[in-house]
């Protein structure tokens, strides 16, 4: 059996070629498995107003085919090799991943070197994908908390491009035209702007090599500089209220969250796992599923006294600061009002008092298992080491073990006290309206 | 107790005293462990008059033993970082949880602890039954829910196991009482009904061991259960559940197939990928997403069983394409279901299947689900081995009477749930 500081000690190669492309290289010889990630720094932070959506419209367009991959012969080319494809955008990143045998590497490769830089934007293909974006946005809207979710973050946020869905708004898709998301993908989609994560039961050197023949010559563009808007001080609380047709009355607050790389995100992550369990931090897995939760404070507070049927806490480490939201499931016959005031009362509660060593010390015991969970696959250690060096850089990843032990109950009460403002937050509420089924 | 080592993935298998199965598979990749505790306990055994009895009783089963309160093993799994979920289904009902390898021995000792000597304390029953009536209230106002549930009642009706709503009804959940949870979970979770998964960092001897030590003494006997009965004979059905207020319609399409253990499933389950899971989602993605435009989400699947499982077609569409997305669907049933698939669409299917084992065999969560589902069906412990063989055996005839068997739009259920 090894130890938890053993396993999370990777030895990743890190190099980045003439062209600017950064490339991470972990091998792990468990399973005849490997998985390619390819990493963007384009998310829906870097959208104009009237271009919302752009990037994560773009990422669909990148799998309808390109320059020397026909459309009808993009399906297949992953599963000969038994492999699982995807992708996905973010206010921050946009990535796309394969994993399959270990002898499909080339063709991996192969295929995110034509995305990067031989996308068709056939013009009846994006029209066919607006129609399919509107349709994923139709289906999160028929979850009323997914509905608020994306109401609150827009009532959080005044300035920062944080505030619009990656999916971006109803009226943008349907007026952005090939032509915009063509110069979009143009823009971003180039070496310097990338970074490219295989790990699995491969060998380094070779590895490179194959990296280097397939995506080397790909010709390096300006990287796009990012547009650095700051978020002014929240002065008061927001609220929003939606109404519509339902069963059941949703309670979310939010409150303005550190990045990753501040000082106070690693306190941060620690309260979140005190008021709702830890969750970890990857992206791609950690947010599925209850965390272990049953002795956190909003947990004991809210649905062991059956004021909530749910609970859950989301911070996320992002590259400019976010949001930690808490979101609630009222039980039938509990009214939104009583709900907040006993969930507020909670968080007074850990504002005015602090929190003990005992349950910090709980909190870091949580996270340090949640952080080996959730690398548990070639796929998860390589979204992991690319999501990191896009989102905060390098040296972040391989430290989030000993950043989150060090982490004192002091520094989590301040860190309470002073993020968990009445004057900082947002509430929002959905109110189902009895004419629902 | 007995023991026999296996030539695949390496996993041993132990029969302890009282019954119940122990099998035990070393990985390294994490320093953490999977643990597995599934019974025969799943919704299609509880009583017709009480559905949603096996939901209840694994919502209460992890909140109190006899020697542990419920505050006490929500302490013990928190303070390691472990998240117990316990899951019931058709014909299982499992209790799963990950943990650190160091922490190994405490978790076991609680997993087995919850599954032999629960107490379902009342306050705890009173508390899980209110959340399980908000998630029924909740699942009314989801369309995919309600559109996959009531295709459900037209397949197989309320009478059929398979055709009961898992969480119950509100009727139902409010008539259960403490003594029925304890009275099913009695009846269903014993030892000759449990096998326990042990997959991770650490020896496979060890769990066994323990094991055999937390469950000495339990016995039980053997359960003869009634086969699960046919389902009726088919004929196209067509239920429409208007929910206002939802921006998007649910469409669920379906039809019952066969027995897992039926010689023809592995046929029937390269022809689900070609219908509905290839690539984006086979011939229907390909139809109703790519060429169309309509759906995000366009797919098919399948799920032979103890009893003839579904095999279930799913796409979510704006309201105003729901019978062109209908039409789509048919049309797509029906061309496979006459003509057959290619060639080139079964050794394609053929071939992605075979290679996709390693994936699913790679994570401790995924090894242990397939070692539960291999003890259910009484698989072998070398069937990971035997499987690729399996679906290589697989031909274009073969599939092609599959395709023509099932695949009648004649027969299909339809449900369709939106505004």
């Amino acid at each position: 059996m090894r130890s938890v500081q053993a396993a999370a000690a990777l030895s990743t190669r890190f190099t980045t070629l003439q062209n600017g492309l950064k490339v991470l290289i972990q091998e792990v010889h468990t399973a005849p498995l490997v998985s390619v990630w390819c990493w963007y720094r384009v998310g829906s932070r870097d959208e104009a107003p009237g271009r919302t959506g752009a990037s994560h419209w773009v990422e669909h367009m990148n799998f309808k085919g390109t320059r020397n991959i026909p459309r009808d012969q993009m399906k297949g080319l992953v599963e000969r090799y038994g492999g699982m494809w995807n992708g996905y955008t973010w206010i921050d990143e946009t990535t796309y991943l394969e994993t399959a045998g270990r002898n499909a590497l080339d063709q991996l490769l192969f295929l995110e070197a034509e995305r990067m830089a031989n996308g068709l934007y056939e013009p009846e293909d994006c029209e066919s994908e607006r129609t399919v974006i509107i349709s994923e946005l139709q289906g999160s809207e028929n979850d009323p908390d997914q509905l608020l979710d994306q109401e609150v973050t827009a009532t959080a946020f005044r300035a920062h491009p944080y505030r619009h869905p990656t999916i971006g708004w109803l009226p943008d898709l349907r007026s952005m035209t090939r032509d915009d998301l063509y110069d979009h993908y143009r823009r971003y989609y180039i070496p310097n702007n990338a970074t490219l994560v295989i790990a699995g039961d491969v060998e380094g050197d070779d590895v490179l090599r194959r990296v280097e023949r397939t995506l080397g010559s790909i010709p390096a563009g300006t990287v796009p500089a990012r547009t650095l808007i700051v978020e002014p001080p929240q002065l008061g609380e927001r609220r929003v209220v939606v109404e519509r047709p339902g069963t059941t009355s949703y309670l979310k607050m939010a409150w303005h969250a550190p990045a990753a790389t501040d000082r106070e995100f690693f306190p941060m992550l620690v309260l979140d796992a005190i008021l709702t369990g830890a969750k970890g931090v990857n992206l791609w897995t950690s947010f599925r599923g209850a965390p272990p939760q049953r002795k956190s404070r909003l947990y004991t507070t809210l649905v062991e006294r059956s004021l909530a049927s749910s609970v859950a806490g989301a911070l996320v480490p992002t590259a400019e600061p976010f949001l930690y939201t808490v979101s609630m499931t009222a039980m039938q016959g509990i009214e939104l009002p009583v709900l907040e005031a006993a969930a507020l009362e909670q968080i007074e509660k850990v504002r005015e008092q602090g929190v003990s060593g005992e349950e910090t010390a709980r909190a870091v015991r949580q996270l340090r298992a949640r952080f080996v969970f959730e690398n548990d696959s070639v796929t998860n250690i390589a979204h992991q080491l690319g999501y990191f060096e896009t989102v905060t850089g390098p040296g972040f990843f391989p430290d989030l073990q000993s950043q989150v032990t060090r982490v004192t109950a002091d520094q989590v009460s301040e860190v309470a006290r002073r993020r968990l403002a009445s004057t900082a937050r947002t509430v929002g509420w959905f109110k189902p309206r009895s004419d629902g089924a | 107790m007995t023991t026999a080592a296996a030539r695949g993935l390496s996993a041993v298998r132990t029969v302890l005293d009282g019954g119940t199965v122990v099998i035990a598979q070393e990985t390294s990749l994490t320093p953490a462990v999977t643990i597995n505790a599934t019974a025969m306990a799943g919704g299609a055994y509880e009583p017709a008059t009480l559905p949603g009895l096996g939901f209840l009783t694994g919502r209460v089963l992890d909140r109190g033993t006899r020697q542990r309160a419920a505050e006490t093993i929500a302490e013990e799994l928190d303070d390691r970082g472990v998240a117990l979920r316990v899951a019931t289904a058709r014909h299982t009902m499992s209790v799963t949880c990950t943990c650190l390898a160091e922490d190994f021995r405490d978790v076991l000792d609680i997993v087995l602890d919850i599954v032999r000597y629960p107490v379902f304390p009342e306050v705890e029953v009173a508390k899980r039954r209110a959340e399980s009536l908000n998630a029924l209230r909740q699942d009314h106002d989801n369309p995919a829910v309600r559109a996959v549930e009531t295709v459900f009642e037209l397949l197989y009706g309320t009478s059929h196991p398979y055709g009961r709503r898992a969480k119950g009804t509100e009727s139902s959940v409010e008539r259960m009482t403490r003594d029925d949870l304890l009275g099913y979970h009695a009846a269903r979770v014993r030892p000759t009904l449990l096998t326990l998964v042990v997959v991770g960092d650490v020896p496979a001897s060890s769990a066994a061991d323990q094991a055999a030590v937390v469950l000495e003494g339990w016995k039980s006997a053997p359960v003869s259960d009634e086969p699960v009965p046919p389902p009726a004979p088919a004929h196209r059905q067509e239920r429409t559940l208007t929910i206002p207020g939802k921006s998007q319609a649910d469409i669920a399409y379906g039809f019952t197939t066969i027995r897992r253990l039926d010689p023809r499933y592995y046929a029937y389950f390269v022809l689900n990928n070609i219908l509905g899971q290839f690539g984006l989602g086979g011939r229907l993605a390909e139809n109703i997403r790519e060429r169309q435009g309509m759906a995000y989400y366009a797919y098919s699947a399948i799920d032979p069983s103890v009893g003839e499982g579904p095999l279930l077609i799913r796409a979510g569409v704006d309201p105003d394409n729901v019978q062109r997305a209908l039409a789509a669907i048919d049309q797509e049933v029906s061309a496979l279901g006459s003509a057959g698939p290619t060639p080139e669409e079964v050794s394609q299917s053929k071939e992605y299947l075979i290679g996709s084992i390693p994936r699913m065999l790679e994570t401790n969560d995924g090894i242990a689900s397939f070692l539960q589902t291999v003890e259910q069906f009484g698989l072998g412990l070398d069937y990971d081995r035997r499987l690729p063989g399996h679906l290589e055996a697989v031909t274009l005839d073969e599939v092609r009477a599959a395709a023509a068997e099932l695949l009648r739009p004649d027969r299909a259920a339809v449900a369709i749930a939106g505004p």
